[in-house]
């Protein structure tokens, strides 16, 4: 079971996989945000008390939806990475931070657009929209331990150090989710309870809703083909001196092995792509 | 799972564990003051002492704003349905404010009890859907969310 995971989980074979879901990823998500933009900007229609405002809500709402889910990927595979030691569970997460602070910060700036003209602020410090900003910090945060933990000179493979420092803060911050998800109904917030609830009709118009949903699932394709996009960069980079790589590079240049950059082929020394005990 | 895998898997349930009950005995611990707004109910428990600046959150009273012909000075009620505060403030409102509308405003009680505003936020509710939907519902007498999230206000011990 265990073999099979690590045969499954390496380097190579998740190269090849998000190589192949990359494309379809993009072009599902592209199509959904497109009709779902259509559909909730122009057909939607107004809200019978925010007017033309609401629909700052179908960037909004699943910006900051992908925000909480990308960070919960990104503390799963640090814990897997922890428990595991499965590298490519490191390269997941390492992948996973920009995006997620990308839908974070995206959910941020869209929230303090709408909450100008409706609530009469552009922001307050209660407890959804501070504990969304804590969020900010912690993607912020583990980028900055990754970079600062990493060995001096060293870009490809990240230090061990690195890698475990931030998958501990990445596990540590995971506590933070719940609290953004329930601190509408812990607390006396500003920010509205959820409009979509796992247990309750959604409080929302059937003909409003559509439209945020196929954002919602937009979104997600979008974070998924980012993800699959940024995972080959960074697998390519950590195992830059992996055999597995240099085979690649040299099926894809035109000139024989022999012919490549002076130092590559001399200096590399041809290495089994590890199962990462 | 070996039992190298299964030692590293106690330390990380153990590290959550251990960091989520800081977390709660934190969050618990600051629970007053990690509220935006105060009920009308905690002003009238004296949650709040006279001077002190805080915020007061429910929902506008009906026929209760009344506005001063010569300047942008307002006053109204808010209530939470059980206990009710007058409200002063002058400057201009958002544009969600109205009557039955929820808003959250920023500010210290005087000596007569009257809560003199710096602020007022609308609060707006997580239901959404077409004038006519809410014309409907309206005079079906089945308009959801007119409460605006208040009614679960939390309601302090004197």
């Amino acid at each position: 079971m265990f073999t099979w995971i690590h045969r499954f989980g390496s380097a190579p074979n998740v190269y090849r996989l998000s190589g192949v879901l990359a494309p379809w990823f993009g072009v599902s998500a592209a199509l959904c945000i497109i009709i779902g933009l259509y559909l909730g900007l122009v057909v939607a229609p107004p809200d019978y008390e925010q007017g033309e405002s609401y629909r700052i809500i179908y960037i909004h709402v699943p910006a900051a939806w992908m925000s909480m889910f990308a960070y919960v990927v990104m503390a799963v595979s640090s814990a897997i990475f922890l428990i595991w030691r499965l590298k490519v569970a490191d390269a997941v997460a390492a992948a996973v931070a920009p995006i997620g602070a990308a839908f974070t910060a995206v959910a941020l700036i869209t929230g303090s657009f709408w909450g100008k003209p409706m609530w009469g602020t552009w922001w307050v410090w209660d407890a959804r929209l501070t504990s969304e900003l804590l969020l900010l910090f912690l993607y912020l945060g583990y980028m900055a331990l990754r970079g600062a933990l990493a060995a001096p000179g060293e870009s490809s493979a990240p230090s061990t150090t690195a890698a475990r420092g931030a998958a501990i803060l990445a596990v540590v911050g995971v506590i933070n989710i719940p609290i953004i998800h329930f601190s509408v109904e812990w607390w006396n917030t500003l920010h509205q309870p959820s409009t979509i609830t796992r247990f309750d009709k959604p409080a929302m118009h059937i003909s409003m809703l559509r439209p945020l949903l196929l954002m919602a699932l937009g979104a997600q394709l979008l974070f998924f083909h980012n993800l699959t996009v940024r995972l080959r960069t960074g697998l390519l980079q950590r195992e830059s001196r992996a055999r597995w790589v240099r085979e690649l590079a040299i099926a894809q240049s035109n000139t024989p092995p022999g012919d490549n950059t002076p130092g590559a082929s001399s200096t590399v020394v041809p290495e089994k792509p590890e199962p990462s005990a | 799972m070996t039992p190298r895998r299964r030692q590293r898997l106690m330390l990380v349930s153990l590290m959550l564990l251990g960091v989520s009950a800081a977390v709660a005995f934190g969050v618990s611990a600051f629970r007053q003051n990690l509220m935006l707004f105060h009920s009308p109910s905690d002003v009238a428990a004296g949650v709040v002492e006279e001077g002190r600046a805080f915020r007061v959150g429910g929902m506008v009273v009906d026929d209760s704003v009344r506005r001063d012909g010569d300047s942008l000075a307002v006053a109204f009620d808010v209530t939470d349905h059980a206990e009710t505060v007058t409200v002063s403030f002058e400057g201009i409102l958002p544009d969600l404010f109205r009557e039955g509308q929820g808003i959250v405003a920023m500010g210290a009680l005087d000596a007569t009890g009257t809560f003199v505003a710096t602020e007022v936020l609308a609060k707006h509710d997580e239901n959404y859907m077409p004038p006519e939907v809410a014309d409907a519902l309206e005079k079906a007498g089945r308009m959801p969310g007119t409460e605006a999230g208040f009614e679960r206000a939390v309601q302090v011990d004197p």
